[in-house]
C-alpha cells in the first residue's frame, strides 16, 4: 500500500513536473547569423538561416550550432573560398556555441518588453573553442522568444589564415549579428 | 577548531567546482540535445569546389561559375621543351586562347573563346545535370554535360574556297565526376568530336574518345593535377597520339593559377583530342598556364 502510494505519488509529480521543464526551453532550426567584414576596399556580408538554437530559461543555458556552409555570400567564389580555405567546412562543418546568461531574471521577462542579457560561454569555430563573455537581448513576444544579440570575432584567434593577396579585403574583426524567434517546445 | 578551518576550506572551492561543472555540463546537454534536433540527415547538402578551376588542364571540369558570375580565362601554351636552345625551349613560341564563361544559373553556364591556332572561334553551352550530395537520397557522382561548337576562320588562299559548313566542328561530353574527399576529385570524360571536313579520305569525321582526370591536394591552396584522353581505335588512334597533361593549380586568393605540362597544343576540344602529335616521352612537352579572374555581374 505505502509503495503504491509513493509510484503513484512518483508518477504524478513526473506529470506536473515534465509541462513545466518542457516549456522553459526554446528552440529554432531556422534562426539568422549575419556576419559583415568590412575595409576600405570591399565589404563582404553573409547571411546563414539555419541556424539552430535552444534556450532554456530555467536553468539559463544557451545552445547554437551553425552549419558552417549554409552561409550565403553574395559572390559564389567568395562562399567557395570561405568553405574551402577559410574555415574549412568540410573538416569543421559546424561552430557552436554552449553558454549560459548571467544577470538576468526569469521574472522580469514576462512583464517587461527587451531585457539586455549577458551571455558567457564556448564558441568554436574551425576546430578551436575560445571562452565568450557577448551582450543580448531576450524578448517575449507572444509564446516565442526573440533573442538578438551583435558582437566581434577575430578570424585569427579561431586559426583562420587568410591568404596575403587578399589580406586587405577581409577585416581583422568581423561583425556577427544573431536574430532568432525561439518556439517553445513541447 | 584546525580541523573545520581546512574542512571549510577544501569544501568551499569544491562545491563551486562541481557547481561550475554540473553548469557547464548542462550547458553541453543543452548543446547536444540541440544537435540531435537539428540533425544534417535531414538536409541535403551538394558537393561543392570538386575542382577548383572550370578546366581540370585542357579540357572541362564539371565546374561551372555560379550565378552571375564572368569568368575571364587567358590559355596560353609555348612551344615544345625539346625544341632546343635556339627556340628558347619553347618559351619563342606561343599560341592562346582567350575565353569568356557566364553562369546564366548556378547550373547553366555559356562562354566564348577565340584560339589563334587556326584562327578558331568556340561557344558552349555546359550544363550541371547532377551534383553530388549527401543526406537524404544521396548522389554519389556529379555530371555536367557539355556542347561546344568551333569555326575555323583561316583564309584557305591555295586551296578553292569551301563551304563555311566545312569550317565547323563540334564536341560532346558528359563529364562525371566525384569528389572522394576534400583532397582527391576524379573525374571521366566519354567525348565525341564531329568534324564536318577532314582533309583524307582515311581521316573520320566522327572521333569518339574517353578522357580520365584527377585533382589532389597537397596542400590547401595547391593541387596536383592530371588529365588523359583515350582515342577509342580507328584511324585517328593510328594517326594521333592521346593526349595527356600534368599540372599544378596554384590558388592566390582571388584566382587560380593553372600551371602544367601536355603534348597537345590546342586548347580547345576539336585540337587536342583529333589532333594531338606530340609524343610527350621524347620531349614534346607544351608548357603552359591557364589564369582565370571572376567577376560578379549579377547577385
Amino acid at each position: 500500500m505505502k509503495t503504491r502510494v509513493f509510484s503513484v505519488a512518483l508518477l504524478l509529480g513526473w506529470l506536473i513536473g515534465l509541462p513545466t521543464w518542457a516549456q522553459s526551453k526554446y528552440l529554432t532550426r531556422s534562426g539568422s547569423i549575419t556576419f559583415f567584414s568590412a575595409t576600405p576596399i570591399e565589404d563582404i556580408q553573409a547571411v546563414n538561416q539555419q541556424v539552430g538554437a535552444a534556450v532554456d530559461l530555467q536553468s539559463g543555458q544557451v545552445a547554437f550550432t551553425v552549419p558552417m556552409k549554409a552561409f550565403k555570400f553574395p559572390k559564389s567564389l567568395m562562399q567557395e573560398h570561405f568553405n574551402e580555405n577559410y574555415v574549412e567546412s568540410e573538416k569543421y562543418p559546424k561552430a557552436t556555441f554552449s553558454g549560459k546568461l548571467t544577470n538576468w531574471t526569469a521574472a522580469s521577462l514576462a512583464s517587461s518588453g527587451s531585457q539586455a542579457v549577458q551571455v558567457e560561454g564556448d564558441l568554436t569555430i574551425h576546430g578551436v573553442t575560445k571562452r565568450m563573455k557577448v551582450p543580448g537581448t531576450l524578448e517575449k513576444q507572444g509564446n516565442r522568444l526573440v533573442v538578438k544579440s551583435k558582437f566581434a570575432v577575430a578570424p585569427a584567434d579561431y586559426n583562420i589564415e587568410i591568404p596575403l593577396l587578399v589580406r586587405n579585403q577581409i577585416a581583422k574583426s568581423v561583425d556577427v549579428t544573431v536574430s532568432l524567434a525561439c518556439d517553445p517546445t513541447f | 577548531m584546525p580541523s573545520l578551518l581546512s574542512f571549510r576550506r577544501v569544501v568551499g572551492p569544491l562545491t563551486v567546482a562541481f557547481a561550475l561543472a554540473a553548469s557547464h555540463a548542462q550547458a553541453q546537454d543543452l548543446l547536444n540535445q540541440l544537435e540531435t534536433q537539428t540533425t544534417d540527415s535531414l538536409r541535403r547538402e551538394y558537393v561543392t569546389a570538386t575542382f577548383k578551376g572550370t578546366r581540370v588542364i585542357n579540357g572541362h571540369s564539371i565546374e561551372t561559375p555560379g550565378k552571375g558570375s564572368m569568368l575571364f580565362l587567358i590559355s596560353h601554351r609555348f612551344g615544345t621543351l625539346n625544341s632546343g636552345a635556339y627556340e628558347f625551349f619553347g618559351l619563342d613560341q606561343a599560341t592562346i586562347r582567350l575565353g569568356l564563361e557566364y553562369g546564366l544559373t548556378d547550373r547553366l553556364a555559356v562562354g566564348i573563346g577565340r584560339s589563334s591556332l587556326e584562327k578558331t572561334y568556340d561557344g558552349f553551352v555546359k550544363y550541371k545535370a547532377v551534383r553530388q550530395s549527401s543526406g537524404p537520397r544521396p548522389m554519389p557522382v556529379s555530371i555536367t554535360l557539355l556542347a561546344t561548337t568551333s569555326v575555323s576562320t583561316l583564309k584557305f588562299q591555295p586551296q578553292p574556297e569551301r563551304s563555311t559548313t566545312s569550317r565547323f566542328t563540334y564536341s560532346y561530353q558528359v563529364l562525371l565526376a566525384r569528389k572522394f574527399s576534400s583532397n582527391l576529385s576524379v573525374q571521366l570524360m566519354p567525348t565525341l568530336i564531329h568534324r564536318n571536313y577532314v582533309d583524307l579520305r582515311r581521316d573520320e569525321n566522327n572521333v569518339y574518345a574517353i578522357g580520365a582526370a584527377g585533382r589532389q591536394k597537397l596542400t590547401k591552396r595547391l593541387a596536383l593535377t592530371a588529365e588523359y584522353y583515350y582515342v577509342l581505335p580507328g584511324s585517328t588512334a593510328d594517326d594521333y597520339r592521346n593526349s595527356l597533361a600534368l599540372g599544378f593549380d596554384i590558388e592566390t586568393g582571388g584566382h587560380v593559377f593553372q600551371l602544367h605540362f601536355t603534348n597537345s597544343q590546342g586548347m580547345i576540344e576539336k585540337f587536342f583530342v583529333p589532333q594531338t602529335t606530340g609524343n610527350f616521352f621524347d620531349g614534346d612537352i607544351y608548357f603552359g598556364f591557364n589564369i582565370s579572374r571572376a567577376f560578379q555581374l549579377r547577385h
